[in-house]
């Protein structure tokens, strides 16, 4: 995914998630083993006419039992399955088209698990797209749904649309600035979940939240996605007015961090993930504001996953123990940064 | 950071409230959390999503006389899910459909979907499961000698039977 799309200098990512189950069949927690099975062979089944007849593309069709467990984790730095996917592998599978731009977990927490992931501020284009999937999917498999609570899902939290919206936001004006649980606070009393990067209990590493809805009963998918992006639009709002406020005021101050950091990743034998990531966000920051000028955003939105443990072990085709892992780590940032001419 | 009730022992739960959409919290200590009886969900710092349904499930009144309501598809009685915070099928939803109610509107502020519907199983699978469930309401209202209700109830059955048979 690259670093296109609308408002890109604060939102790296718009994914769309919906939760579906097969009428008739127990939902995986509780199913058996052949169970499961005869609903992957359904839905595969129906991803194989799509990839004939549907006009969608390319996709891969992967049983996680037939993937490496490293494989599997570069799915999950990836966010295109979910950790719990990866460590459950028995009955369980992915469907991926090529691009990455969609993916759906077969026998996760329900039986099928729909993304849609674009980059930058996509949010209304990628439901519209994911819905066309949905359709597609629903004309070949009879999906589990009433009319007073919708589309049923093994946990409550999601029943009804199904539907998780969410947005990746690179907010490091708001953290410099300690204004950014005040933001959340108030994200959070209009019913919008904050996490940082990965998900569910993680940290916000590199200044990355994931800011999505909680509430799937009762309102309408377009609903729910214009409320996310009204909130969105205020956190973006304010990420900016804090940026130029940093401009005006903490010129020289920002200037020196950013290069600092720049410095460091240009050169450093090693790299820790939690360093890359913190000199990541003022290297971005500095992008955003015009000191960095010949790096190239999408190549500094790649190093987010390409510098996670599995990928990096992924590129150098081998298993690397830690300390091993930040040598490699710090080779490749700096050979991401190697033909660029900043000083 | 100290209680927002008493302001003089440290907080150490958080309080979330959600009615009907909107969500309220309060960082309170535990005696404080404990006179506020009325919030439904008690969160510590690091509380899974699992044992937060739960205590929604847990906070289900028993099933009436000792009786255990057992889903006809995949076994589970609603204590199960008290346990496990997720439901076993589809069926679930229909069995236990009055006392998801209120866990429903905790949750979402909301029992009720008013979003999409499948395009082209909506028709069938809808009318299948209204009529399923118009025909537990009329055993109900029969079994309970409300007559007048089980004409009505009958009445809609034939109706959507109809419905079935002309799409």
């Amino acid at each position: 995914m690259g670093a296109s799309g609308p408002d890109s200098d604060v939102v790296i990512s718009s994914r769309i998630r919906l939760a579906r189950n097969l009428d008739g069949h127990k939902f995986p927690q509780v199913a058996s083993s052949e169970e499961l099975a005869a609903v992957k062979t359904a839905v595969r089944g129906a991803c194989r006419e799509i990839e004939q007849h549907g006009g969608w593309g390319q996709f891969c069709f992967a049983e996680m039992h037939e993937l490496s467990s490293l494989d599997r984790q570069v799915l999950v730095e990836k966010h295109l399955i979910s950790p719990h996917h990866a460590q459950v592998a028995e009955a369980r599978a992915v469907w991926i088209r090529d691009d990455e731009a969609f993916s759906v977990m077969i026998n996760e927490e329900d039986h099928l698990r729909l993304q849609c992931l674009f980059s930058g501020m996509q949010l209304e284009q990628a439901w519209v797209a994911l819905a066309g999937l949905d359709d597609a999917l629903e004309a070949r498999l009879d999906y589990a749904y009433c009319r007073r609570r919708g589309y049923l899902t093994a946990c409550p939290t999601n029943v009804g649309t199904g539907l998780r919206a969410s947005l990746m936001m690179h907010l490091p004006a708001l953290v410099m600035a300690g204004l950014a649980g005040g933001v959340f606070g108030a994200a959070a009393k209009v019913g919008m979940v904050v996490r940082g990067l990965y998900g569910e209990g993680s940290e916000a590493i590199g200044n990355i939240f994931q800011v999505s809805n909680q509430i799937t009963l009762g309102q309408p998918e377009e609903e729910i996605i214009s409320n996310l992006q009204v909130i969105a639009r205020q956190i973006i709002d304010q990420e900016r007015r804090a940026r130029a406020a940093f401009a005006k005021d903490m010129r020289h101050q920002v200037e020196d961090k950013v290069f600092r950091s720049y410095g460091i990743l240009r050169h450093a034998r090693i790299l820790t993930s939690e360093e890359a990531m913190k000199r990541w966000s003022e290297v971005r920051l500095g992008y955003d504001f015009g000191f960095v000028k010949s790096v190239t955003p999408a190549s500094l939105n790649q190093l987010i996953v390409t510098t996670r443990p599995a990928s990096l072990q992924r590129r150098v085709g081998r298993q690397l123990g830690p300390f091993e892992r930040d040598l490699e780590r710090a080779r490749l940032v700096r050979e991401t940064l190697q033909n660029t001419s900043d000083c | 950071m100290l209680c927002d009730e008493c302001g003089q022992r440290p907080a150490s739960v958080r309080i979330t409230k959600v009615v009907n959409g909107q969500k309220a919290e309060m960082n309170l200590c535990e005696e404080c959390a404990k006179v506020k009886g009325e919030f439904q969900l008690v969160l510590g710092p690091h509380v899974s999503i699992t044992n937060m349904l739960s205590g929604l499930f847990g906070r289900e009144p028993e099933t009436s006389r000792g009786e255990i309501e057992r889903c006809e598809l995949c076994g589970m009685t609603f204590a199960d899910f008290a346990k496990a915070g997720r439901l076993g099928c589809s069926a679930c939803y229909a069995r236990f459909e009055q006392r998801l109610d209120p866990v429903l509107r905790r949750i979402h502020g909301s029992h009720e979907h008013v979003g999409r519907a499948p395009k082209r199983l909506f028709g069938h699978i809808n009318l299948k499961r209204e009529i399923e469930q118009l025909r537990q309401e009329l055993d109900k209202a029969v079994k309970a000698e409300a007559y007048e209700t089980a004409a009505v109830l009958r009445d809609k059955i034939r109706e959507l039977e109809k419905q079935g048979q002309s799409a």
